[in-house]
């Protein structure tokens, strides 16, 4: 069953001058049809500008599609009576975490949202001590948000998305602020979620590194589905992706750079140990080849 | 000439519930011209550290000489230190805000107390530099994206003719393309015109591509202090302290574990590359030292500075 499902989305925005008369109308978002079903993991690409956050907006029902339709867990996103369940479904977290955190103490900003829901309160106590361990805080329950790292902090917010139980969670660059441990803990504290708790997950970063492990790829350019496919079939397309802006993971141009040197090296090589097994067999190779000269 | 700091020390809120020792016995040389990297996780002291280069924050104590006068003794001329080291904060863009981005641009040289022609003319050359393209210049800085934003901001700085440029995070939330782009530019500044450049970074590869030495700070602390090559070789510290070391650094580790012979201290693709084929004992089709010698020098997308341009900036 699909979680996500945009369909022909289009989104303009209207240009003003200085007095706040429309001059003209600007369309982020073009013909767009993304799909993402239940429990799946999927990643959206693209340079700066090409409509990503405006798409994952759509996601929560910030903003409503100018035309088109979004579906969330089977909800139309513009029809107003399906709002608190069309954002109870979809927990968004943003780049900055300084952004999203409001509470004096981490368990008191992870209870705001249950609180909002009209949650019990024992009932959210024990969501807050679920989604703190969830992320792997629970130890900093006490502790004041603003003396966490930036990793931390985001896990925190992470926390506050998930004690509202989405079924969904559509992060927006959420690593960008991060140092490499800090990047490093959001998207483990995310591939848990979705082991145990399922949740459908909506990654959008410049990271490609990230989005390895992800179900499907999308890759979007001026407002528009440019890629889209499995990270293999995304990253083995070296010089498209540099026409979209975009790059490949590190080991990922280490294997083609060996490729182009006369290495007999497959297309798309993802992972760091893919590559060394690929390279270890050679070695293996070269030594049975000389056993076989000396015998 | 050189930034040098000796047994700085910098606490925040002295004496209440919130004291931080920020910065703990930071004794540092950063000598004209070098490029240098600054690592280290989020609260490590990183932006604290670089705020004290030009003299926004006054440390605690310890001194700080810039061109071998210490900047914190009485009557010492700061408004010049802040002409010569320029600061580029974390997304500067936030700081645009004049009506368009010539105007922005100016804002630096006019308070320098130089003349309209003057400032236009800086204003001109630093667009250049940072390879804004001209149909931008009489737009809103509002109106552009995210990267030609940044390199707006980032002319503003350039503009006031900094001898030392310092960088907080410059690429952070841009694409890669934007964030390849940026650097190179940066790069290519630093060779034409042997300025400065302090960088601080998150990504350990693009710090690993364009530093000659990077200073890694830990809780304040200054961990490291040496070339990439030999700072990555520590990259088991480097995790314990939130970093991490190239993702080729990992890869050439796990090749040696397997008994491949490789330098496992090399910290670029082209570098493990050439160690990989080495090893491996193939036949080498990849580039010459020449060819990779011209790639690294290449000049950025956004094209090369005019002689003229050039011959005024040195």
């Amino acid at each position: 069953m699909s979680m996500i499902q945009a369909e022909k989305l289009v989104f303009e925005y209207e240009k003003r001058d200085e007095d706040g008369n429309v001059v003209g109308t600007s369309r982020a978002i073009d013909g767009v049809d993304i799909d993402a079903r239940e429990g799946q993991f999927v990643a959206v690409l693209g340079h700066n500008g090409s409509g990503k956050s405006t798409f994952a907006k759509h996601l929560n029902a910030i903003l409503v599609p100018t035309d088109g339709t979004v579906w969330v867990d089977g909800r139309n996103t513009k029809e107003p009576e399906e709002l608190w369940h069309v954002r109870q479904a979809a927990g968004m977290v943003f780049q900055n975490p300084d952004n999203q955190i409001i509470g004096t103490v981490v368990e008191e900003d992870v209870g705001f949202g249950p609180e909002n829901l009209g949650v019990p309160t024992d009932e959210i106590w024990q969501r807050v001590e679920e989604s703190l361990k969830a992320v792997g805080m629970i130890s900093y329950r006490h502790h004041s948000p603003n003396k966490l790292s930036g990793g931390q902090k985001q896990r925190v917010a992470i926390a506050g998305v998930v004690a509202m139980e989405p079924k969904c969670i559509v992060l927006d660059e959420p690593t960008a602020m991060l140092d490499p441990v800090g990047r490093k803990e959001v998207l483990k504290t995310v591939q848990r979620l979705r082991e145990e708790k399922k949740v459908t997950v909506i990654l959008i970063t410049h990271y490609m590194e990230e989005v390895v492990d992800a179900d499907k790829i999308y890759v979007m350019d001026h407002g528009k589905v440019a890629m889209e496919g499995t990270p293999k079939e995304i990253f083995s397309q070296v010089e498209k992706l540099k026409e979209y802006r975009l790059d490949v993971p590190q080991v990922t141009i280490l294997a083609d750079e060996l490729k182009r040197r006369g290495l007999d090296i497959p297309a798309g090589i993802l992972q760091k140990e893919e590559l060394a097994d690929c390279i270890s067999s050679m070695i293996l190779q070269d030594n049975s080849q000389r056993t076989e000269m000396d015998g | 000439m050189s930034i040098r700091l000796e047994h700085l020390n910098y606490i925040y809120s002295p004496k209440t519930a919130y004291e931080k020792h920020a910065l703990k016995d930071i004794c540092l040389e950063i000598p004209d011209g070098e490029f240098v990297g600054i690592i280290g996780h989020t609260g490590s002291g990183k932006s604290t550290l670089i705020q004290h280069f030009n003299g926004l924050i006054k440390a605690t104590d310890g001194k700080l000489f810039y061109n071998e006068e210490n900047i914190y003794e009485p009557g010492y001329n700061m408004k010049n230190l802040r002409n010569e080291v320029g600061l580029v904060f974390q997304y500067p863009e936030h700081q645009l805000f004049e009506i368009d981005v010539m105007t922005d641009v100016c804002f630096g040289p006019k308070n320098q107390g130089l003349s309209t022609e003057e400032c236009k003319e800086r204003a001109l050359i630093a667009l250049e530099l940072v390879g804004l393209k001209e149909k931008y210049y009489h737009s809103s800085p509002f109106e552009l994206s995210g990267g030609q934003k940044r390199r707006a901001a980032i002319a503003g700085v350039l503009a006031m003719r900094p001898k030392v440029l310092v960088l907080d995070e410059p690429t952070a939330g841009l694409d890669p393309k934007g964030r390849d782009d940026i650097l190179d530019q940066v790069a290519y500044l630093h060779k034409q015109t042997g300025m400065t450049v302090i960088l601080v970074s998150h990504s350990m590869e693009d710090i690993a591509r364009y530093a000659d030495r990077i200073i890694v700070m830990n809780h304040g602390e200054v961990m490291y202090n040496d070339a990439p090559r030999a700072v990555f070789a520590h990259y088991r510290e480097l995790e314990q302290a939130g970093l991490a070391a190239p993702q080729v650094t990992y890869i050439m580790h796990d090749l040696k574990e397997r008994g491949l012979p490789v330098d496992i201290s090399v910290t670029t693709v082209s570098e493990a590359a050439d160690e990989i084929m080495k090893a491996l004992g193939g036949k080498d089709l990849g580039n010459t030292a020449a060819e990779n010698r011209a790639l690294r020098n290449r000049t950025p997308e956004a094209g090369a500075l005019s002689n003229k341009t050039l011959e005024k900036i040195r």
